[in-house]
């Protein structure tokens, strides 16, 4: 049984239909990743599966449970944590208040009576564990709207993670990352995998995609067109179409390793 | 059947006044965002202005009639759009909703300067006539015979500007492109823009309209409700429960809505002679039905990108709250020893409003929800202490449960919804609690208006002196201030603001909103009880003029002008908002000090659209400035000075920021002696 | 030589200190159509308000047929000629489609010619007169805001990810549009994401990675690259 299953979702806005009968799953110990054009309906997945968005048809399951119109804040209580595309970190707190607020509310009241008698010094350790280990240990005392927007994204993940997630949603989380950055960022994203966490990541880096996704899914017009491992994917004629757009002459799927780099080469 | 057509109709006619304003209230909220909570309060303001003309100046009552409703309320209008609430639309209600009030209270007290109750003059009685009182049937009786009712001139011409007011706008928003614009600039003003349109010129005219329609609506109604400050600006309440019968959007709703409005009072109002619940709800019918109104609005979602962090005045260190808090101690007890007791009584007073304030910088300051009933719960606070006959610790305690409980009360049918909404429940709570629940024999304040209180008694000591008993309400105020500071610093204070900042990330981390929500609005209610309270101690007599919803208003905006996000503004607003009828009532060479008054207040609101901090921020501003002069001048008289001292510090002081200066200081003082 | 219908010279621009726009140089010829393509976050969306004058830039200039405008406000180029259509869906959903088209009537048309443009352009915006525009589906609602960029006749067009969110058959339907605005003269700036359907219909090509134009050339050169910017070099 997957992690998390999405089964026939549909989403409609009016007369506009975001997401049209989306099903895919997430695994345990997986990076999925969900790629797809501007405006296929990603991030309004997500806010599905997070339970900001209630779906018009169709249902998500949590572990087996059925979780479709649970309410957000029990999303979370069940191991849900997910990032946000447009910043919603806390910009008046700095960036280890961010995350000892989700700390606090993951512990909630009980848990804060439990750690009374802990020196708040290692609480501290923790959270500046928390934020090495995703690389904003530099930003720790800064306000979370004064720091660049890469920091501010891993902060979101960081704080994520304080809820210690099973499954993790991430939503452009590479944005405003340098490419060492994005590297290290891949590699917390095996290492969290390793450990057991499910993640689904919406991603336009396809190099990182490409390189950390166990499964990739291609969400094109609301609807999953394409699964498969980062090899399939790159060859797959429909996702060279849904990226490249068509042409009268439908270009050759096999042509793309084979392009030239010599305009490329101009931008490092 | 004939006596229920009797009591109807004429609800008819009070609904038709009703839509004209709520139809202006709902024109400028589509079009700018912008809920003008001041509306009635022009109402007001442009009915003086027109018995001004037409009855002081005596001009022809329909000169009068056309130059304030087609010139001088339009230019009102877009003074106020250019000048105060341009770009107000994408604050956070807490500012928006604040600088509205701000007018309000500024209007309010501009009526009451300028055309003060007392003044008698001969040739210009205080009323304004019903227009066309020619008008008679056959009979030569004035008025028609319709359904066992008589209608008068007045009436008639009421529900036919009414009429004519909904085709006009209806002609203006689907007929042409300006109207076409104001209703796309709901949409996205932004696009509007590329397309080449003027949303701030859609804003202008919107506002212009409203105030038009405002002026109106105060000039119809002005001959039945009377030339009252009071009564004419608290019509509104009735257009913004029409209003948002239209959910703020639907025109013809709100049309429906506040006919409706109108008969369901004449109704009532009818019904209650032989009906003793009827007669119990009469005075608030209206915020009743706006209550409802308001908790049967579907859920919003929680929104995605939102205003991000603000700008938050600093939270001391302890040593500096217990530094400022040993300072204003021992001011008071220099007021106690040597004040009299008028001095000491407003010093109680400011304590009172202060406390209040401190609930606000809870509620607003941290967690950003308005509150425009913060002084009724204050008032259901002394009441329980009152009576409770138990002037002890333990009597307070209930006190402030009690007003604890009430707050979660209120907040508890509308927790699913934020912000103006909110805002709108407090505002119908509080007039619903001052018209019915205070006046009631048994459970309020009774008919007489009073009640007694006590002076407390803590552990067996009874402050019975005004001195000694004011001082301790300074210090609770203390021990409240240094509570809020530290729930501030502590696990909640983080939730808050981080709530304020992102409502959707905190739900996604797992934090229940809702209760979140209700118990703030609980501990601030609780908060605002312990004032009352103590208030009512103070006086000993306490009644329910003491907490007329009315100034809840000023307390609010004195509250936001000088810092709703400081104990700093608590206090300095607790004493200003004690002085304002002091200063109303005196002046220094022939100025009225409450006109200064109101400048300063104005200026606070308009610059608190700008920043969230108030006034305290600048003193806070002023105080870090000197405080780094005074240590770029001391660190650059001590070059010598080894660094080691300043890498001390750091590992035990939790606030860089203060730390270093603090250090710095101690070594540097014997240095230069 | 005339001179260009849109010249942006070193064009820096930022989201707080984030610097998004790191000295853009783009040239639009009289008359041509230029795709400007790149991956996600290249800035390109930026690019596009700062010409339309949404967004102020730090530096550099933008010049309008020779006429600097840097600073002027977006109503204000919208009704000497610049028709911007910006991302996503760029029509007013609560109002109906006849008013929608009455409101392009801002850059200098009246409202008939527009109503007639429209509706001989497309067919089945006449159906749907009085519909709500967010009722319609998103390819209906794509027309009705090329609506203006045909009824206007714009001295430059921009175009922002015209396809965003729509089938692939409605995006080709939607470039022929595009064709035959471009047949009329029209300048047009086309930022878009599927690159091959916007090669098909321009002229020239420019792309964008980091906030720097990268690559200018004919269409077939910087098609052959582009594959490589938007779905990754060799892993």
């Amino acid at each position: 049984m997957s992690l998390l299953e999405v089964d026939d979702v549909v989403v409609q806005f009016g007369g506009v239909t975001a997401v049209d009968h989306a099903s895919f799953t997430a695994e345990a110990g997986q990076v999925t990743g969900l790629i797809g054009p501007n405006g296929a309906g990603k991030t309004t997945c997500f806010n599905v599966i997070s339970g900001l968005q209630r779906p018009t048809q169709g249902h998500v399951r949590l572990d087996g449970r059925d979780i479709t119109r649970m309410p957000v804040h029990r999303r979370s209580k069940r191991g849900m944590g997910r990032t946000f595309q447009r910043l919603e970190a806390f910009g008046s707190l700095t960036v280890r208040e961010n995350v000892q607020v989700a700390l606090d509310i993951h512990r909630g009241l009980a848990g804060r009576l439990r750690t009374v008698g802990r020196p708040a010094r290692r609480q501290r350790a923790d959270i500046d564990a928390l934020l090495e280990r995703v690389g904003v240990a530099a930003y720790a005392d800064d306000r979370a709207d004064s720091v660049p927007t890469g920091a501010a994204r891993l902060l979101e993940l960081a704080r994520c993670l304080a809820a210690e997630p099973t499954l993790l949603l991430l939503d452009e989380p590479s944005s405003g990352l340098d490419e060492t950055e994005t590297d290290d960022f891949g590699d917390l994203l095996r290492e969290l995998a390793a450990e057991g966490t499910a993640i689904v990541m919406v991603e336009h880096d396809m190099d990182l995609v490409m390189g950390v996704c166990d499964t990739i899914r291609v969400l094109d017009f609301g609807e999953v067109i394409a699964i498969g491992d980062p090899a399939a994917i790159r060859s797959d004629p429909r996702v060279q179409q849904a990226y490249l757009g068509y042409s009268d002459e439908t270009a050759p799927a096999d042509g793309v390793d084979e392009t030239p780099t010599t305009v490329l080469e101009v931008t490092r | 059947m004939e006596t229920f057509l009797a009591l109807a109709i004429p609800g008819l006619f009070t609904g038709a006044a009703y839509a004209i304003a709520a139809s202006g209230l709902v024109l400028t909220y589509t079009t700018t965002r912008v809920f003008n909570i001041a509306h009635g309060a022009f109402g007001m303001v442009l009915s003086f202005v027109f018995w001004d003309l037409s009855v002081r100046q005596g001009w022809d009552p329909l000169l009068a009639l056309v130059v304030v409703i087609l010139v001088i309320a339009p230019l009102i209008g877009f003074v106020v759009q250019r000048l105060i609430t341009r770009g107000l639309g994408n604050a956070p209600v807490s500012v928006s909703l604040v600088v509205t009030v701000g007018m309000f209270v500024g209007l309010v007290g501009l009526a009451q300067q300028r055309w003060p109750e007392d003044r008698v003059e001969v040739d210009a009685p205080r009323f304004v006539e019903p227009f066309w009182l020619t008008f008679a049937d056959g009979d030569g009786v004035p008025g028609w015979q319709i359904g066992g009712t008589t209608i008068t001139g007045h009436q008639l011409i009421t529900i036919l500007a009414s009429i004519a007011v909904a085709a006009a706008l209806y002609l203006l928003l689907t007929r042409t492109r300006i109207g076409t614009a104001m209703r796309a600039s709901v949409d996205n003003p932004d696009l509007l823009r590329l397309f080449g349109g003027k949303p701030d010129d859609a804003a202008a005219l919107a506002w212009m309209i409203g105030m038009s329609l405002a002026a109106l609506t105060g000039i119809l109604m002005v001959s039945v409700v009377g030339l009252s400050y009071v009564d004419l600006t608290l019509l509104v309440v009735n257009a913004y429960a029409a209003a948002l019968v239209g959910r703020l959007k639907s025109l013809p709703m709100t049309f429906v809505g506040a006919m409706v409005i109108g008969v369901v009072e004449a109704l009532v109002a009818g019904y209650s002679v032989d009906n003793e619940l009827l007669a119990t709800i009469k005075p608030a019918v209206v915020p009743l039905v706006l209550f409802v109104v308001i908790v049967a609005m579907p859920q919003a979602q929680l929104r995605i990108g939102q205003v991000k962090g603000m700008v938050s005045a600093p939270v001391p260190t302890v040593p500096r709250m217990g530094v400022s808090a040993g300072a204003v101690l021992l001011v008071t007890a220099m007021v106690v020893a040597t004040g009299s007791e008028v001095t000491l009584l407003r010093l109680g007073t400011a304590a009172t409003f202060a406390i209040v304030m401190l609930s606000l910088v809870l509620l607003t300051g941290y967690g950003g929800h308005v509150s425009l009933a913060q002084l009724t719960f204050a008032g259901v606070g002394a009441l329980a202490y009152a009576k409770l006959g138990e002037p002890n610790l333990l009597g307070l305690g209930v006190a402030v449960l009690v007003a604890a409980a009430v707050g979660a009360l209120v907040a508890l049918p509308v927790l699913r919804l934020t912000g103006l909404y909110l805002a709108l429940a407090t505002l119908a709570f509080a007039v619903v609690m001052e018209k019915i629940v205070f006046k009631n024999d048994t459970i309020g304040f009774g008919t007489g208006g009073a009640v007694e209180a006590q002076r407390l008694s803590i552990l067996g000591y009874r402050f019975e002196s005004t001195g000694s008993y004011v001082f301790v309400m300074v210090a609770l105020f203390l021990l409240v201030g240094v509570a809020v500071l530290l729930v501030r610093r502590g696990v909640v204070g983080r939730m808050l603001i981080a709530m304020r900042d992102s409502p959707a990330a905190c739900g996604t981390l797992g934090l229940d909103l809702r209760w979140f929500r209700v118990g703030l609005f609980a501990a601030s209610a609780g908060i605002a009880g312990l004032a009352g309270a103590l208030l009512a101690g103070l006086r000993g007599v306490i009644g329910d003029t003491d907490f007329v919803f009315f100034n809840s208003l000023p307390l609010l905006l004195l509250a936001v002008v000088f810092g709703i996000t400081s104990v700093t503004g608590a206090t300095l607003g607790g004493i200003g908002l004690m002085l304002l009828p002091v200063l109303q009532a005196e002046s220094v060479g022939g100025v009225p000090l409450g006109g200064v008054m109101f400048m300063v207040i104005g200026l606070g609101a308009v610059l608190a659209g700008r920043d969230p901090n108030g006034l305290s921020s600048y003193l806070f501003r002023g105080g870090r400035w000197v405080e780094q002069r005074l240590r770029t001048r001391l660190s650059a008289s001590l070059p010598q000075l080894p660094p080691a001292g300043a890498d001390d510090v750091h590992e035990d002081a939790e606030e860089p920021v203060a730390a270093p200066a603090r250090v710095e200081v101690g070594p540097g003082v014997p240095a230069r002696g | 030589m005339s001179v260009p219908i849109l010249e942006v010279c070193d064009l820096t621009a930022a989201y707080g200190r984030i610097e998004v726009l790191r000295g853009v140089d783009l040239t639009v010829p009289r008359g041509a159509v230029v795709a400007l393509l790149g991956p996600n976050g290249a800035g390109k969306s930026t690019l596009v308000q700062c010409i339309s004058g949404q967004k102020e830039p730090t530096g550099g200039d933008i010049h309008l047929a020779g006429v600097n405008v840097r600073r002027a406000a977006p109503e204000d180029l919208a009704r000497v000629g610049l028709c911007t259509v910006p991302e996503g869906r760029s029509v007013f959903p609560n109002l109906t489609v006849e008013e929608n088209l009455q409101l392009m009537s801002y850059a200098g048309v009246p409202a008939a010619a527009v109503f007639e443009t429209a509706y001989t352009y497309f067919p089945r915006l006449a159906e749907r007169r009085k519909q709500l525009a967010g009722t319609m589906s998103g390819g209906e609602q794509q027309m009705l805001a090329m609506s203006r960029a045909l009824a206007s006749d714009p001295a430059l067009l921009l175009l922002d990810e015209l396809s965003m969110g729509l089938a692939p058959l409605i995006v080709e339907e939607l470039y022929d549009t595009v064709a035959r605005i471009a047949e009329t003269g029209v300048s047009i700036l086309c930022i878009e994401q599927f690159a091959r359907t916007a090669l098909r219909v321009s002229d020239y090509a420019a792309v964008m990675v980091g906030g720097r134009v990268v690559a200018t050339g004919e269409p077939d050169e910087v098609l052959e690259s582009m594959s490589d910017v938007i779905l990754g070099g060799a892993a």
